[in-house]
């Protein structure tokens, strides 16, 4: 069994106006240690994915799993990351990135008492995205891309097996963000966590993914898998080789299409 | 002088020019005492009548300061709950909206049919008309909670309880601190409404008798009393806001 396996899972949404079926019938699996992004055009259930494979809603019909067992409440092992970095503006750096160790078991119970340890652990996991140093700032002093930086530190300090990533570089401008590519792929060389990130920059999934799911569009559906060969480590070069401009086209011609339907 | 030093020194400048400017009119107009008095006649009348006038903002004080500490108590209580969750908000807003369009005027009446003449209704007027913005406030801080933000915590595994204690509470900190400076000042017009209308000190009553005295320039000076009181009490809830919040205002978080 996959890591992480949706089969014949929808999602549908009670609002005023009646039902809004966002996600309808997705099959995915996910191995264990395994990158992969999903895209697809904007409104087409990819956030709603995210909540449903962290458990943070039901699904409506389907199911979810994760590790094995049936997911049926928030999985409480799972990082994520947002395209805004929500940071809490009182806590600092370092303090952010603690946040979740004061949750999370076992941690929540020795944080206080061994303060010092954890605080050399939040400043090593600082370190390795380059904002080493910058553990006593506060978020607001910090630029867009920093903050970016923070939040992934955040999402990866108690080392979670699942790292869940709804478009966190969308908001940045294009240097930042393949800074921010090579800083994920880094991490993700080093920690080999399993991870999800959505995304709709192509360039993006390609550059970072073992696999790319594409999606219809609303009610989503996951129309295609693909999987990107190109060999690791991956720099930023190899997105204007021949194989990588290939897929590219070939996601933007499958995307092109979904949303004229 | 510098503009830093301009900037502090303008309302104190304005302020004297204003009593420069209604102690010319007065005697430009020959304005008749029992009118409009001229503020020199009012700051000697407030001399003579220094002890009454002290004793009375203390009363007055007390009240206020009674009330609106019960309004924080209370209105912090309340506005967790009612934050709580989106459905408790959404259930109970309107309620409050409702309660609050209640002109408290109305309410003294009640009050000292059940409690008395004195300080009794004063307070409970002074908490009555300033809880609101604190519920109020507090609710909005909680319930404005980013969703990413409650799923990071979620998918965590954190409890609603642990959610509110790490995130919720702290984020609707500027907006209670906000909501001080405007409640401490609605307590103080409680208080004085009361006291003009149901009791035997305090600067409301102390008015009430003067005028029902002609004793226009102490009417005045009650007045200037009152705006003394009403400043500093304003002051020192803003000055407490930006010590305890002073990341909101930077980080841009803009509390009502
Ligand atoms: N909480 C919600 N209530 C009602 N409808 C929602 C909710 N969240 C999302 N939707 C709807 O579900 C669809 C998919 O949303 P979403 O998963 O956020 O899309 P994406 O992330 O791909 O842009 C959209 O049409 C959206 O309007
Ligand atoms: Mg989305």
């Amino acid at each position: 069994m996959a890591f992480v396996e949706l089969s014949g899972t929808s999602l549908a949404y009670r609002t005023r106006d009646g039902e809004v079926l966002a996600l309808d019938a997705a099959d995915m699996a996910v191995e264990k240690g395994e990158f992969t992004a999903v895209v697809g055009p904007s409104g087409c259930g990819k956030s709603t994915l995210m909540k449903l494979v962290t458990g943070l809603r039901p699904p409506t019909a389907g199911t979810v799993s994760v590790a094995g067992e049936r997911v049926r409440g928030p999985l409480k092992i799972a990082g994520m990351a947002f395209q805004n970095a929500t940071l809490l503006p009182w806590r600092t750096v370092r303090d952010n990135v603690l946040l979740p160790l004061e949750i999370v078991k076992p941690h929540r119970s020795r944080i206080r008492s061994h303060r010092r340890e954890y605080e050399e652990r939040a400043d090593a996991i600082l370190e390795t995205v380059g904002l080493a140093g910058f553990g006593d700032r506060f978020p607001w002093e910090l630029s867009g891309g920093m903050q970016q930086r923070v939040s992934l530190c955040r999402a990866l300090v108690h080392e979670p097996e699942l790292l869940m990533l709804d478009e966190p570089f969308a908001a940045l401008d294009a240097f930042t963000r393949e800074e921010l590519w090579c800083v994920l792929r880094d991490l993700w060389q080093e920690q080999h966590f399993t991870c999800i990130l959505v995304t709709h920059d192509l360039r993006e999934a390609v550059f970072l993914a073992d696999t790319i799911h594409v999606m219809s569009a609303r009610p989503g559906r996951i129309l295609h898998r693909h999987v990107i060969d190109i060999p690791r480590p991956r720099d930023l070069e190899i997105l204007y080789d021949r194989a990588s401009v290939d897929i590219i086209h070939t996601l933007r011609h499958q995307i092109a299409g979904v949303r004229q339907q | 002088m510098s503009a830093v030093n301009t900037e502090r020194l303008a309302p104190w400048i304005i302020t004297i020019a204003l009593f420069l400017l209604w102690e010319a009119a007065c005697i430009l107009f020959d304005m008749p005492a029992y009118v409009l008095p001229r503020p020199t006649l009012v700051l000697a009348e407030m001399w003579n009548f220094k002890g009454a006038i002290l004793l009375n903002s203390l009363q007055t004080l007390w009240t206020t300061v009674a009330g609106f500490a019960i309004a924080v108590v209370f209105g912090l209580a309340l506005g967790i709950f009612i934050g709580w969750s989106k459905a408790i908000y959404s259930g109970l807003y309107p309620v409050m909206i409702g309660f609050n369009s209640i002109p408290k005027v109305a309410v003294v009446p009640i009050l000292v049919l059940w409690f008395g003449v004195g300080t009794v209704p004063a307070i409970l007027t002074a908490f009555l008309i300033s809880f609101f913005p604190i519920v109020v406030n507090v609710a909005t801080g909680l319930a404005t909670l980013e969703p990413e933000m409650e799923d990071v915590l979620r998918a965590l595994g954190a409890s609603k309880l642990e959610i509110m204690l790490k995130v919720g509470i702290p984020r609707s900190m500027p907006y209670f601190f906000g909501s001080l400076k405007v409640a401490i000042t609605l307590a103080f017009v409680g208080a004085i409404i009361s006291e003009t209308i149901a009791a035997n000190s305090g600067l409301g009553h102390l008015m009430l008798q003067a005028q029902a005295n002609f004793e226009v320039p102490l009417v005045f000076g009650c007045l200037i009393a009152l705006a003394i009181l009403g400043i500093a009490m304003y002051a020192i809830f803003a000055l407490l806001e930006q010590r305890m919040t002073g990341w909101a205002f930077r980080s841009g978080i803009n509390a009502g």
